[in-house]
């Protein structure tokens, strides 16, 4: 699950890890009021942050007033025009796409001068399965490209399973950014703090970048972006209210209410698969046939009449879909089940609507495959079968070419 | 011969008396799987499905023999559970169970790999060495003794390529899922590693996907290490990145996990590389001739 900015940087000053003065604002008077308010606390420079799920902001531009997504205000009424133009603006970065993100939520923050920038991350190493810790001198650029290009400059240490990060890795880490001092020491509070507040929070991504020196000599987390584990969510009903529906897609929320798995993609073809795997590799074969996946979706396990309903409503919700080939693989499941439950839901009043003109191939394959075949082929509706996936892939092309 | 499970397989099923636990190992006791016993914290000396119930893994060792165990416990627990088989002894533990923190599980694998066991999963289907021992949820009609030593993270996936190879008169040797999360205990490298030194595995499939970079390990093992013909499949070429696509594990993240890598690095080792998941069976066949 990802949060905002505001919510990140709230949670690392709750572990003690340094992090600018800021207010969140959900509206105008709400971040001109903010920066009164830091104003009063000695604050002479704001940066105002479109909240958004996606980096790339302060490069990014909103669509109506062409505003940068991070600004930096020298007065509240700088602060107050530069909400004007971000709340309700569309911001476009290079992660968002084209159709880029509303903005309804900014974070005032005060300035903060900048002596040098560094990157700090947590996250879990899959190839030994610990939690890695990594520094970088390359602060405030993509860690990816400094990963491709200058590997050396990033330095790690790996936590020892069930185990804290002990303070000697921390040191390593904060002299590998060529740190003394005053600022040594910070770096190494702030590192422990952080990976506690990663480890309590059963969280899969920390970032901090960039971490800043400034000439008062703090380090400071200038920008936070944590993701958490979906699985260990049960156990921190307080972050769990952290969630801001509204950045998701509204069809994935509709569908996470009925325990699917969608995730919706740009191309003509939708597809209903049960498990993760099978329905990549649906998703591979619509390509393979000349088409494009218009979505992702695991029905999981038991793929029943409702299931199969539900599947159809969100595919069809998507007005660039123009087929749609549905793949079980019927283990513990029947096939002549699923095949019953398909026709049950085409027959539905307001599917039946929605898929006129839209060819549906169905592929069924496992336990009583034969029989969903003939069930289907009798039914008399304008459904395709299938048995084998190459035969599937066969009636994809073909039906986008009709 | 096969690896991990297979006739000498005594197991015991922890969450033996929940809803999925009693269905599966109804299945495996059907398929003919020595099932010895269970375990559910609270109910030892009951008895159900007519096999012994025990409180803990290291009574059914004790009282049952057990040396094989599969987990049909509920997420909060289930790093628990793989931590009590291992300390109980168990040297084979297979984790069904889907939705494990990824905080238990790195502390789960620690105490696997002090203990000496291995595992499989979790997120996965179990693994099955045809006509001796299924150990897992898979639909068991679908597979056939024979020579071909099948690896993969799915479930349905793995049975599409099981069928696909039964199909083309190809039975297996022995058929491992390994899961889908980001911490699995057998990697595909250890089952390769597994399926290499076994002799009656001929020739291997190896089923990967997007996210991590285990794939690429296993072909940098396989091209030093591996005569036995390998033909793989990566799903998710479509697969945009930064999404998660339904296992946690399979995220291409920062340009990296992309199938394109993987199957160039499979290809580099050597490895017969199928475009398509529906000639992974065919494509096995035209390879052993």
């Amino acid at each position: 699950m990802n949060i905002h900015e505001y919510q990140a940087k709230e949670i690392l000053k709750d572990y003690g890890v340094a992090v600018p003065k800021g207010i969140a604002a959900f509206s105008v008077d709400e971040a001109v009021e903010a920066a009164e308010k830091l104003k009063s606390e000695g604050s002479t420079l704001f940066v105002l942050k479109a909240q958004i799920h996606a980096g790339g902001r302060g490069k990014g531009r909103t669509k109506k007033s062409g505003s940068k997504g991070v600004l930096l205000c020298k007065s509240v009424d700088e602060v107050r025009k530069g909400a004007e133009d971000l709340l309700g603006d569309v911001l476009v970065t290079i992660q968002t796409g084209e159709e880029g993100k509303e903005v309804q939520r900014l974070y005032v923050t005060d300035g903060v001068d900048i002596e040098q920038e560094f990157y700090v991350g947590v996250t879990l190493d899959r190839t030994c399965a610990q939690n890695v810790i990594m520094v970088s001198t390359e602060g405030g650029v993509e860690i990816e490209k400094v990963a491709e290009e200058t590997p050396e400059k990033i330095v790690k240490e790996w936590v020892e399973p069930g185990q804290p990060l002990y303070p000697a890795q921390a040191r390593r880490l904060a002299f590998a950014l060529g740190l003394k001092g005053e600022p040594f020491k910070k770096a190494v509070k702030f590192i422990m703090a952080l990976y506690k507040a990663y480890e309590a929070t059963d969280a899969s991504i920390f970032e901090i970048n960039p971490l800043v020196l400034t000439p008062d000599n703090d380090i400071i987390a200038l920008d936070a972006k944590i993701n958490f584990d979906g699985n260990a969510l049960y156990r921190h009903k307080d972050l769990l209210e952290l969630r801001d529906i509204t950045e998701e897609n509204p069809f994935e929320v509709e569908a996470g209410k009925y325990n699917l798995n969608y995730i919706k993609l740009d191309g003509n073809v939708g597809c209903m698969v049960n498990g993760a795997g099978l329905a990549m590799a649906t998703m591979d074969i619509i390509k393979l046939a000349g088409g494009e996946p218009a979505n992702f979706l695991d029905v999981g396990g038991g793929a029943n009449v409702e299931t199969v309903k539900n599947g159809f409503s969100i595919i069809l919700s998507d007005p660039s879909v123009t087929a749609i080939l549905i793949n079980i693989f019927g283990g513990i499941v029947r096939c002549d089940r699923v095949a019953n439950g398909v026709l049950e839901a085409v027959k539905d009043p307001e599917i039946a609507e929605k898929v006129k003109g839209v060819p549906i191939i169905v592929r069924l394959q496992g336990t009583n495959a034969e029989e969903a075949k003939e069930i289907i082929d009798n039914s008399g509706l304008n459904v395709i079968s299938a048995v084998l996936l190459k035969e599937a892939a066969e009636e994809v092309t073909k039906a986008i070419a009709s | 011969m096969s690896v991990l499970v297979g006739k000498d397989t005594r197991l015991i099923v922890q969450g033996f008396t929940g809803k999925e636990g009693s269905f599966h190992a109804s299945q495996m006791i059907e398929y003919g799987t020595n099932v010895v016993g269970g375990v559910t914290p609270g109910k030892g000396g009951e008895k159900h499905l007519d096999r012994p119930v025990f409180n803990t893994v290291a009574d059914s060792v004790e009282q049952a023999g057990a040396n094989t165990t599969v987990i049909f416990v509920p997420p909060a627990f289930a790093g628990d559970a793989i931590i009590e088989a291992a300390l109980a002894g168990i040297k084979v533990i297979i984790c069904i169970t889907e939705g494990i923190p990824v905080k238990d599980m790195i502390a789960a694998k620690a105490a696997v790999d002090r203990h000496g066991a291995t595992l499989i999963g979790p997120n996965c289907p179990g693994v099955i060495t045809p006509c001796e021992a299924k150990v897992g949820i898979m639909p068991a009609m679908i597979f056939t003794p024979g020579n071909i030593g099948l690896i993969s993270r799915s479930g349905t996936l793995t049975y599409e390529a099981v069928d696909q190879l039964t199909k083309a008169g190809l039975g297996q040797s022995t058929a491992i899922g390994i899961g889908g999360d980001p911490v699995i205990g057998t990697t595909h490298t250890d089952a390769v590693k597994l399926f290499n030194e076994d002799p009656d595995t001929e020739a291997i499939v190896l089923i990967g996907e997007i996210g991590g970079s285990a794939e690429e390990e296993a072909a940098a093992y396989i091209k030093e290490n591996v005569k036995k013909p390998v033909v793989a499949f990566i799903a998710g070429r479509t697969a945009p990145p930064g999404r998660r696509m339904g296992h946690a594990g399979a995220i291409v993240s920062g340009g990296k996990g992309t199938a394109e890598d993987k199957m160039k690095a499979l290809s580099a080792a050597g490895i017969t590389v199928c475009e398509s998941p529906a000639v992974i069976g065919e494509t096995m066949k035209k390879l052993l001739g």
